[in-house]
This record gives structure tokens, sequence and C-alpha cells, in this order.
């Protein structure tokens, strides 16, 4: 009872928040609604059991990427009303429900099969406890590759965002570096 | 109707991955583009925490993590690169980005 009134009162205020971030010419609007949705779905992983999930969701997506974006649209000009694309609106419409046909073909295809086994079945422990148990095991090299994906990532963010990156100074003479700092010197007593 | 099955989770994702992809399809701005791709990914990231848990199996889960860490470094990565593309060219709408058209 309670679990169907969460599933629909969350389902509705998450497509609609979505609805408004594809749809809304302001880019702040988008943004806004963007961190609400991301919050509503964490809703939904408390339901089915996610802790953990619910957790990492509002950590990750509403903490680090919204922050992330709130700062990249500091560079950007975002004040304006943004243009949308003039094009054929059928095609539009055919293509996506084309699409959402396709994703339900997928997602009911292991359904309709019934041979499926759970491959690592719950042993009753909490959410968290089983997921550190499966994460470290069974998909340990994966969680690796992603940390280092991760590190990559990082480092490619901070050397494509930050200012005179194509400077180093350990591969400068030391003559070049005093000339540097002079002229940075210049510029602030100017 | 008020059991809530696998079916309305499947459904509701698949409605949510509608509405990013019409989004990746009308947006203009890259920005706003972005914005679209996450409703995308965390479309699939519903779809995957309720298959997990109506079979009873933590792969679902894992993926989802999986998700969440491709769609962080995507981020990092896609905004550094839109920031020097607007520091170059002043603008981020995707129909200036036709420099490759011989």
């Amino acid at each position: 009872m309670f679990e169907a009134i969460a599933f629909y009162l969350f389902a509705f205020l998450t497509i609609s928040m979505f609805y408004i971030t594809v749809t809304t010419s302001q880019a702040l609007h988008a943004l806004t609604a963007l961190a609400a949705g991301m919050i509503f779905i964490s809703a939904f992983f408390f339901i089915l059991g996610a802790d953990f999930l619910g957790a990492i969701q509002i950590i990750v997506y509403t903490g680090a990427v919204m922050a992330l974006y709130a700062f990249g649209m500091m560079f950007f000009d975002t004040t304006r009303d943004v243009k949308e694309k003039k094009g054929n609106k059928f095609i539009v419409v055919g293509m996506a429900t084309l699409a959402a046909i396709l994703v339900v073909a997928i997602f009911s295809a292991p359904i309709v099969s019934n041979n499926i086994v759970a491959l690592y079945p719950s042993v009753g422990a909490g959410n968290t406890q089983e997921v550190g148990m499966v994460l470290f095991t069974k998909y340990l090299i994966p969680f690796e590759v992603a940390a280092v994906m991760l590190l990559v990532a990082m480092v490619a963010g901070i050397v494509l965002a930050g200012k005179k990156m194509d400077l180093s100074l350990t591969l400068m003479d030391a003559d070049e570096i005093r000339k540097m700092n002079e002229e940075k010197n210049k510029k602030v007593l100017s | 109707m008020m059991e809530i099955g696998l079916n309305h989770y499947l459904v509701l994702s698949t409605i949510l991955f509608a509405i990013g992809l019409a989004g990746v399809m009308r947006r203009k701005n890259l920005l706003l583009l972005f914005f679209a791709t996450e409703i995308l990914l965390n479309a699939v990231n519903i779809a995957f925490a309720a298959i997990s848990h109506y079979y009873g199996d933590l792969t679902g889960q894992m993926f989802a993590f999986f998700v969440i860490a491709i769609a962080a470094s995507e981020l990092a990565v896609g905004l550094g690169l839109l920031i020097v593309w607007f520091k170059r060219n002043g603008t981020i709408d995707l129909d200036t980005m036709t420099s490759m058209r011989g």
C-alpha cells in the first residue's frame, strides 16, 4: 500500500522534473530540475532496498555532478535563452517511440524466459555489507579499473580546464622560470 | 494496480529513457545535451536496481555503481573539453561545430 503510494508519487515527481529539464529554455531551471529529479530517483533505490546505491546517488549525482555542472555554468553564457533545433517533429517523436519500444523489448526479453537464476543471491546481511562482499570479491578488477578511469578523468579535467597547463616547471631552464616569475611580478605590480 | 512489480519499474525506466532521448534529439546547447544524457543514465540505473531487487541478485546494483562512475568521469572530461571550446569560440552551440565539413 505505502510502497504503491510512494512509487506513484515519486514516479510522477521524477517524470515531471525530467520533463522540465528537457523542455525549459533556461539553463538554470534545467539544472535545478535535474538536481531535484536525481534526488527523487534515489527514493526508488531506497524503496527497492538498495540503500547504499541510494546514498551514492545522492552523494555523487546531487553533490558532485551537480556542483560540477554549476561550476561549469559559470564559464558559459547561461543567462540568455537557449535556442532550439527546428527539426522535423515527426522524425523526433517517431525515433523516440521506436527507441522506447526497443528498450522495452530489451528489458522484457529476460522476463519472458523463465530460466533466470540469481548469480550472487543475497545472504541476508544488510545491503551495504552485501554490496561490499560482492564488490570486493567478484567485481574487484572492474572496481580497480573504474578507480583508474576516475583518476584519468580527474587529471584530464584539471589539464583541460586549468590555466597554463602547457607549461611544465620541471622541463624549463632556470632562466625561463626566472623570466616567467619576473613577468608575473610585473603584472601584479602594474 | 496496488502491487508494485518489476514491470512498473521497467515502464517508469522506459518513460524516463524516452524523455532523455527526446531531450538529446531536440537540444542544441551542449550543456543541456549533457543534462539529457544524465537522464538516460539514471533511467537505466532504475531498471538495474529494480531487476536486482526482484531477482534477489546484486549484479544489477554493481552495474549501477559502474554506470555512476562512468557518468562522473564522462562529465569531468566533457565539461573540460566544453570549457576549452567555449574559450576558443565563445559559444557551445552544436551547429557551430562544423569545422570538419569538407
